[in-house]
């Protein structure tokens, strides 16, 4: 079993919904990324989303468009970003999904990213702009090499076009809670409730839920539904504003210990 | 030849696609279904020739620019003349009939983003011609150096976003767009502005922008009895230039030139020349040629136009490069210039900058070519908005 279907298992065996930060790799540097990913892990994180950072991020709001110029100006790639993993796989072994778009990798060669992701240690891929349509281009090099392709639905996804989709699902799903970009509205956990029941009675893997949740109350609402409760921008913005001070990482530690306690309180109720 | 493109998919060849978050996915599948059936519907083509007749003003000349072509010495070179229609540019044959098409799905918002400004101002007029709301995308640094355009928009009725974002000029209002058109994606239509973007965009764009190509063919073959020998135009997203190209592809002995801009030169980094100098890759919803750097990062472009300062090019243009059907050369800001003076001064017409690049590339072509041969070149827009960063080139204080 790969590491993201073990997590996911384990979770389940505990009544428990999965907690996915995410943040953008480089930001707001690399070596700084690394600590920060092990914070992450140490205080609670199942998975983390890591960003690669994109000159044209479209799907995204302005926290995370800042955080992917913050570390593009230090130097970041997806040569990088790769090595960064294969640091961290030397002491950490959180499943680590690269979230982002696709021209960077496309740049770098297909095949020649699958094997090196699988190699530093990725698990899985998620590109917010490679919609099923257009995933074939990639699909066979990360099956060949082990990495989950993460699926990404939206609330505009028609009934028949989520079963397919989900039906095909691996790793987990990523169900986007509203019609927007990162980090911009509130999520209001009762309107998607039902979206993602349906949800998994359709598929097989578990399914995560992202896009506005910033709060410990928006976690504990959207986690009482949802397999997995994906945090970015909330956690972005802390980053961006303690950057290197002293403070990051003891800010950061908090607030995902946090955000953990009140999946775990989740567990004793009526989830 | 054979030409059907875009297959199904809507690819050209390995260009095109649809790379977009799954939010947009259904809308595009909506519209791609919509367009289909509009094609097979006689009274949208007729509704559409409507107002391109009565409204822009079409056809619009085709113009034998006698002096030109004696001074330059060699072809004969005839001038579409887009810079006449209403807004003074192509742009309007397109947000016509994206805006028609758009009412037909019973949408009551649209959105653009826009570079010189000419289709912001073509969108906003449509927008005021069937009374819907219209928000514009603009970069700062476009907004700056287009101030009259900006102004334009507004008195029409639109509200223009400055994006600031980025490197604040096309591909950022862009961004901003496609942001915009995601959270209100179930009642705003995104009007593109050329032959980019997701399918079915390069396509329609395409087929809306092809009367001028089609225009042209039978204006030419009443004026001389005979098709052009090349036909020339100018290139950004490359939507003038797919609508004059695409009525002669499968006319093998017409040379289809795309006119890129050079900016400061291809060999410095300071140039909009995407496919001279820059490498496949993946943005704004399409696989096509960009300039970017080795990690995919999208590189900024430059140009005196704003018109072509776009970091990529239509995926259809991609492909003629790589079958070879279409050659894509580039001019550079100062050539431009020049070309821009020598049309004003030798037929009394003020292209726009964009256009001039066309101009300067027919200055070079034409004397290589003999009297009997035919140049056609699509003049896309006229001057008028560009005549403060003409005078700053020229160092000329208004």
């Amino acid at each position: 079993m790969s590491r993201i279907d073990t997590t996911f298992a384990a979770l389940k065996q505990k009544n428990q919904p999965a907690l996915i930060p995410f943040l953008t790799a480089g930001d707001p540097d690399l070596a700084t990324t690394a600590e920060l990913v092990r914070t992450l892990a140490e205080n609670g994180a199942d998975l983390i989303e890591l960003g690669v950072p994109f000159s044209d991020p479209m799907a995204d709001g302005p926290t995370i468009q800042a955080a992917s110029e913050r570390a593009l100006a230090a130097g970041a790639s997806l040569e990088k970003v790769l090595q960064l993993v294969t640091e961290l796989r030397q002491d950490c072994q959180v499943p680590l999904v690269l979230m982002g778009y696709y021209n960077p990798i496309f740049r770098y060669g297909v095949e020649r990213f699958a094997k090196a992701a699988a190699a530093a240690g990725v698990d899985g891929l998620l590109l917010v702009d490679l919609p099923p349509e257009q995933t074939d281009e990639i699909a066979p090099a990360m099956q060949a090499n082990g990495l989950a392709m993460i699926t990404l639905l939206a609330p505009t996804t028609p009934p028949e076009r989520m079963r397919r989709l989900a039906a095909a699902a691996q790793g987990y799903l990523y169900y986007v809670s509203m019609t927007g970009v990162t980090g911009t509205a509130a999520i209001s956990p009762d309107a998607i409730r039902n979206a993602v029941e349906d949800l998994k009675g359709m598929t097989e893997v578990p399914v995560g839920v992202g896009f506005g949740i910033t709060t410990v109350e928006d976690a504990k609402a959207v986690g009482e539904f949802a397999d997995g409760v994906v945090v970015g921008s909330a956690l972005v913005k802390i980053i961006a504003e303690y950057g290197q001070s002293e403070e990051l990482l003891p800010r950061v530690g908090q607030f995902i210990a946090a955000l953990k306690q009140g999946l775990v309180e989740l567990a004793g109720d009526a989830r | 030849m054979s030409y059907q493109y875009p297959d199904e998919r809507g690819h050209f060849g390995q260009y095109g696609g649809r790379y977009v978050a799954e939010t947009l996915m259904p809308a595009l599948l909506e519209l791609e279904e919509a367009y289909a059936a509009v094609c097979q519907d006689p009274s949208f083509q007729e509704e559409f020739d409507y107002y391109l007749k009565n409204y822009v003003g079409r056809p619009s000349p085709l113009y034998y620019a006698q002096r030109l072509s004696e001074e330059l010495g060699g072809a004969k070179i005839y001038l579409k003349r887009e810079d006449l229609n209403h807004t003074g540019a192509h742009k309007v044959n397109n947000t016509v009939g994206q805006i028609l098409l758009a009412r037909r799905m019973g949408k009551k918002k649209v959105i653009a983003e826009t570079g010189a400004g000419q289709h912001g101002v073509a969108t906003a007029t449509v927008a005021a011609l069937f009374g819907m709301e219209c928000e514009i995308f603009m970069g700062k640094e476009d907004i700056r150096r287009q101030a009259l355009n900006v102004f334009r928009m507004k008195l029409l009725g639109a509200k223009v976003h400055e994006v600031t974002s980025g490197t604040a000029t096309l591909k950022d209002a862009m961004n901003d767009a496609l942001r915009h058109w995601v959270t209100h994606v179930r009642d705003t239509f995104y009007i593109i502005g050329t032959v980019a973007g997701p399918h079915p965009y390069p396509q329609l764009v395409r087929d809306f922008q092809s009367v001028i190509g089609t225009e042209a063919r039978q204006q030419l073959l009443q004026a001389e009895g005979r098709l052009p020998d090349a036909a020339v135009a100018c290139i950004g997203g490359g939507s003038n230039a797919m609508g004059l190209f695409y009525p002669f592809i499968k006319d093998a002995s017409v040379r289809l030139i795309g006119v890129e801009a050079a900016g400061l030169g291809v060999d410095t980094d300071k140039h909009a020349a995407s496919i001279s100098a820059g490498a496949p890759g993946v943005l704004h919803g399409n696989k096509t040629y960009l300039l970017q750097d080795a990690d995919g990062q999208i590189n900024h472009a430059h140009s005196i136009s704003a018109g072509l300062d776009y970091p990529g090019v239509g995926p259809e243009h991609a492909h003629l490069q790589d079958l070879g059907r279409a050659e894509y050369v580039s001019i550079t800001d100062d050539e431009a210039l020049v070309a821009f003076q020598k049309l004003t001064r030798v037929e009394g017409i003020i292209p726009a900058l964009e256009s001039a690049h066309a101009i300067a590339e027919v200055i070079k072509l034409a004397p290589t070519m003999s009297k009997e041969q035919l140049l056609l070149v699509c003049l896309s827009g006229r001057g008028d908005k560009d005549i403060h960063t003409v005078a700053d080139a020229m160092k000329f204080d208004l």
